[in-house]
């Protein structure tokens, strides 16, 4: 090993030293609920299926009506509530889930039930850290996923990343958006709930802060069946309730785990891979995804170090091949 | 069951002539009976025969009992304006007691009430206003020194078919509250071998009544009955289904106090406590008093207490939010999973095969060239 | 030694190119209708399939098809092998041409393209997104593939003095030429991890950085092989380079068996080989993309066969088409967004690609024509 060569490789490795400093800024720090973490709580079983949320959602975000399929070939346009599925102009959606002859509301078998659809504000959302420009972020006090269209340069990687597929784009416009729900931010901050929770005839959306939220969604899961609880309205904080009969609940909370966990949640007397709802690790793929990503890029070293060996290397072939030449 | 009772047989003049002699026109008599032939759910074609059935010589005597009860029932009856005159309806029936209406008291009363029991036996139709108290031997309640029970077993069991009008005499109506001192109850649980018709409501609506009459009269046959004993015709549907406001329930807007804005422009009643949701009856299509539209209590802006839903009706507080009983959705709901565009098209397949047609066939001609050139044998490479 | 490369001369206004232009104004008419109508005019897109065609061919098929001055440069200038030199200069400009037009589909694709920069912007820049990474590195490259074709550019121009000053420098770039492409096409593979559970288990895995890396080495080989003797064909040349060609795709072996140990090793200590034929659709394509790739293995295993032009072309047509297919199954066919989405790609969408396609052969046409690309064949 001649002297050249030796001194280089010194330099380099005092290089990759430094380099592994800045270690911490690619460290991909997982997120976790914050204190003040605002949700929904969606139940399932007092759900009547009314779309009152989503008529009020339109309201609130100024979305405009959208036709389904049946109502088009029928050459009816415009209706709020024809949507079959969340869309660029449907932010929530109330879905039907029916077996045989649908008889009994919150009955698996020959029996129906209403679901809610919508964005789950994930505790460690796929959608932030995949987009490249930060045009959708979680909100450090209230969790809120939101998006920034100034940002967002349409790749549509959030569309890939999401597990839910939540995010939509409007491929119909030529100066298109990603569109989602936002848990109504620009209402709460003028001290309001979500418009779907204020509109909700039964209860079944209800706001709150995620840990009273899951207490709330802890106590329900055990009561008896038959029995009449008070359900609380509106938001929890309120103090409204309304008596029901309780229907026999799953004996799970979908979201309090799922990728990581999620700010919406969700109650149903149904199995939830029926209502279309995902079977996700605990573990968010982001997590996944990052960690892979910082393994191999930890600091920059691998990338720096090879780098200074090519350039070592090609440095030397073609300084031969220019003194030749 | 026998077609039709025989009956007073010492009418003189035709039926018809007596109407044109009362000052009923033919066309008004024909008009009455197309409105009831379809409050009944009967087709036009029906007409006709219930012109005849009411014109018919022959009348079906009906006794008319009361127990526990405020009289409303029989005082919305004779608020009732079409028939347009309640001579028709006492014509078209013998109603041979009544305790509100007849003239006679008394001895004089009971005696005609013993009578038509014992002349028409078998024959008539008992009608039933009024709850039965069952405590202590039914002495809360006592007509002419005999306990309602007593009463309702003796005309019952001779009776071709009751009528229990009202939701007292369904299913024990307001004095069946709890703690239910008096253990007020309706009829079909105590008369069990006789076909009993209930036509709840507080009051209930005298028309359905007379739907029901007429419609027995006409078809000799009692209308089709729910699980509840209750006229498919009046009782079949929820107040929520046809109710006016029900866009406002299915849009969200929703009066949240009396006189608020939303109760000033007619918005849904539900978050008042508006039962219409799962109440069975249909006062929100006939509504009350002949007085116009509105007039029934979602339409003056209170919501539906179920006065005539047991179980709802005088038990559940008035401003307690009520179940909604969904019926099936319609198949137009969204369901879990959607079938969505973007699939294989005619197009697509058309250009991606030729894409793919193109790759393989210049790939192949390339290849055959190669093969008949081969590689110079001591090139510089 | 130096590279004498040589105009090839000759008409340009063919039949052929006349063609190709007809379908790149085909694409342009269309491109209209995409930049008035939006993305869903000419597109099957929709939000369960967002990415189609357009980001899995043009921008995943196409930049590993453009891995042959990745390839080449490796051997030539990292490992010293000289001998490939030739090969050089075309590789540089297919790569350059390909990453140009991947970054021109990406253009078209994206929705907000006005705001294209803004993945350059420090204020918006997200570290943790493989996708931010992806784009830099792949914006970098394209700048750092035209400064190494650049010396050919000089020597047309006989700007001789500025052809010395920038071989003087292009170690630098050739540096980079290697480290930016490892790091974005196996960054380009690790953009499925993401997609989680939508993605079959068969192509789900923590090695998907490593097999895209090796797998678009080896399409880099195969490129320059597979290009090399097309066009000679269609240029009516002599297929001179059939020896070093040969030579050089003895290389695609190692890499290939190194992937399929990998690949069925993984899948095996994740327990999936089992599940390979869970769904008969995907287990076809399974199969198919192996096949593929053991296609070469076998036809390039003897020496003597690699000295055959026709099976070089074959053997190395069967490693693009597999590595194809392996990036069109893990981004489009294994992915499965939910009950009731479907993808195929619209005409319109087909022919957009078609008509870029069309562009890159119609610029490599003009510039082996017009430029000292081509080697100069030295008369033996």
């Amino acid at each position: 090993m001649n002297l050249e060569r030796r001194d280089f490789l010194k330099v380099l490795s005092a290089g990759a030293l430094t380099a592994g400093n800045v270690t911490s800024v690619f460290a991909g720090i997982r997120k976790t609920l914050s204190p003040d973490a605002v949700g929904i709580l969606y139940d399932g079983t007092i759900c009547i299926g009314c779309k009152a949320c989503e008529a009020a959602c339109k309201q609130y975000n100024d979305m405009p009506p959208e036709s389904g399929s049946l109502e088009k070939a029928n050459g009816v346009d415009g209706i709020w509530d024809a949507s079959y599925d969340m869309s660029e102009k449907t932010l929530n959606k109330i879905k039907l889930y029916e077996h045989g002859d649908a008889s009994e509301r919150n009955r698996e078998e020959n029996g129906f039930a209403f679901v809610k659809r919508a964005c789950m504000h994930c505790v460690d959302p796929d959608c932030v850290s995949a987009c490249p420009v930060t045009a959708l972020t979680k909100n450090e006090t209230t969790g809120i996923v939101e998006y920034n269209k100034d940002a967002c340069i349409g790749c549509r990687y959030c569309m890939v990343a999401c597990p839910y597929n939540v995010p939509k784009f409007e491929y119909a416009k030529a100066l298109p958006e990603i569109v989602k729900c936002e848990m109504c931010a620009h209402r709460q901050v003028e001290g309001d709930i979500p418009a779907c929770c204020e509109f909700c005839p039964t209860g079944a959306s209800l706001f709150g802060k995620v840990t009273d939220l899951m207490d709330e969604a802890r106590k329900r899961i055990q009561l008896t069946a038959g029995t009449s609880y008070d359900y609380p309205m509106r938001d929890i904080e309120s103090g409204d309730t309304s008596p029901k009969t309780v229907a026999p609940y799953i004996n799970y909370i979908y979201g309090e785990k799922e990728g990581g966990g999620t700010q919406y949640l969700l109650l149903s007397a149904i199995p939830f891979s029926k209502l279309g709802l995902p079977e996700l690790s605990e573990t968010s793929s982001a997590s996944k995804s990052e960690g892979i990503q910082h393994g191999i890029y930890k600091g920059m070293i691998a990338p720096i170090a090879l780098l200074g060996g090519l350039l070592y290397g090609a440095y030397r072939t073609t300084n031969n091949e220019n003194s030749e030449g | 069951m026998g077609k039709l009772m025989e009956s007073n047989e010492a009418l003189e003049m035709s039926y018809s002539e007596e109407l044109t002699a009362q000052g009923v026109s033919r066309r008004n008599f024909l008009k009455f009976c197309t409105a009831i032939t379809a409050a009944m759910g009967l087709p036009a074609s029906m007409v006709a025969k219930v012109a005849d059935t009411i014109t018919s010589p022959s009348r079906t005597p009906v006794i008319w009992l009361h127990f526990q009860e405020c009289t409303g029932c029989t005082e919305s009856l004779l608020r009732a304006t079409h028939p347009t005159v309640e001579e028709l309806v006492l014509d078209m029936i013998s109603l041979d007691y009544s305790e509100t209406l007849c003239a006679a008291a008394g001895h004089q009363v009971e005696k005609s009430l013993m009578d038509s029991a014992k002349l028409n036996e078998g024959k008539y139709i008992l009608v039933v206003e009024g709850s039965i108290p069952l405590k202590d031997d039914g002495i809360y309640c006592k007509i002419a020194g005999r306990t309602a029970l007593d009463i309702l077993n003796d005309y019952g069991s001779r009776a071709a078919a009751i009528v229990a009008i009202g939701s007292c005499a369904s299913w024990g109506g307001v004095q069946s509250t709890s703690p239910n001192p008096t253990e007020a109850t309706g009829v079909h649980r105590i008369i069990k071998d006789k076909p009993v018709i209930n036509l709840p409501g507080c009051p209930a609506s005298p028309y359905n009544l007379l739907s029901t009459i007429l419609y027995y009269l006409t078809l000799g046959k009692l209308p089709q009955l729910d699980s509840k004993g209750r006229p498919k015709f009046a009782y079949g549907r929820l107040i929520h289904e046809h109710c006016e406001r029900r866009p406002h329930f299915d849009a969200g807007r929703f009066a949240l106090q009396f006189g608020d804005d939303g109760h000033r422009e007619g918005y849904c009643l539900y978050k008042l406590g508006c039962k219409g949701p799962e109440t069975y009856n249909n006062c929100s299509s006939i509504l009350f008093g002949d007085v116009g539209s509105g007039a029934w209590p979602v339409g003056t802006g209170h919501p539906c207490v179920g006065c005539s839903e047991e179980g709802v009706g005088f038990t559940k507080f008035i401003h307690e939010q009520a179940d909604v009983f969904t019926d099936t959705p319609p198949a137009a709901f969204a369901g879990i999973h959607g079938e969505k565009a973007g699939g294989l098209t005619v197009g697509g397949a058309a250009v991606a095969g030729a894409v793919g047609g193109v790759i393989l066939g210049a790939s192949a001609m390339a290849a055959k060239k190669m093969k008949s050139e081969k590689a110079a044998p001591d090139s510089d490479a | 030694m130096t590279y004498e490369g040589k105009a090839l001369g000759g008409k340009l206004l063919t039949k052929p190119f006349w063609v190709l232009l007809g379908f790149a104004m085909i694409a342009g008419l269309l491109l209209i209708k995409r930049f008035l109508f939006g993305i869903g005019a000419v597109t099957n897109l929709s939000d369960g399939y967002p990415w189609g065609i357009w980001i899995v061919y043009d921008v995943l098929v196409g930049t590993a098809l453009g891995c042959g001055g990745y390839s080449i440069a490796l051997l030539v200038y990292i490992f010293n092998k000289g001998e490939y030199h030739p090969l050089v200069r075309t590789a540089l400009m297919t790569s350059a041409f390909g990453y140009t037009l991947a970054g021109v589909s990406i253009f078209i694709d994206i929705g907000r393209y006005w705001q294209m920069y803004n993945v350059f912007l420090p204020w918006h820049i997200n570290i943790n997104s493989i996708m931010f990474e992806v784009a830099a590195c792949i914006g970098a490259y394209v700048f750092v593939l035209w400064a190494e074709f650049s010396p050919t550019f000089m020597e047309k121009l006989k700007a001789h003095d500025a052809k010395k000053k920038m071989n003087k420098i292009i170690f630098i770039f050739i540096a980079l030429g290697v480290v930016l492409p490892t790091m974005h096409q196996s960054s380009l593979g690790s953009l499925m991890i993401i997609a989680g559970e939508k993605l079959s288990p068969i192509w789900q895995t923590g090695w998907l950085p490593l097999l895209f890396l090796i797998t678009a080495i080896s399409m880099g080989y195969a490129i320059v092989i597979f290009e090399s003797l097309f066009s000679a064909v269609a240029l009516k040349q002599p297929l001179d380079d059939t020896p070093i060609l040969g030579k050089l795709s003895g290389i695609m072996i190692p890499l290939l068996l190194v992937f399929l140990i990998l690949r069925f090793g993984d899948l095996a200590w994740r327990g999936q080989l089992g599940n390979i034929f869970n769904d008969g659709f995907l287990g076809t394509f399974f199969v198919l993309e192996n096949i593929l790739f053991l296609i070469p293995i076998i036809m390039l295993a003897s020496a003597k066969n690699r000295m055959k032009a026709t099976t070089l072309f074959w053997s190395s047509g069967a490693m693009l088409l597999g590595g194809a297919l392996y990036r069109f199954d893990t981004f489009l066919v294994a992915f499965n967004p939910g009950v009731g989405y479907h993808y195929f790609p619209s005409a319109s969408e087909i022919l957009i690609t078609v008509g870029i396609i069309s562009v890159e052969i119609m610029a490599y046409l003009i510039f082996v024509k017009k430029l000292p690309v081509l080697p100069a064949v030295n008369p033996s």
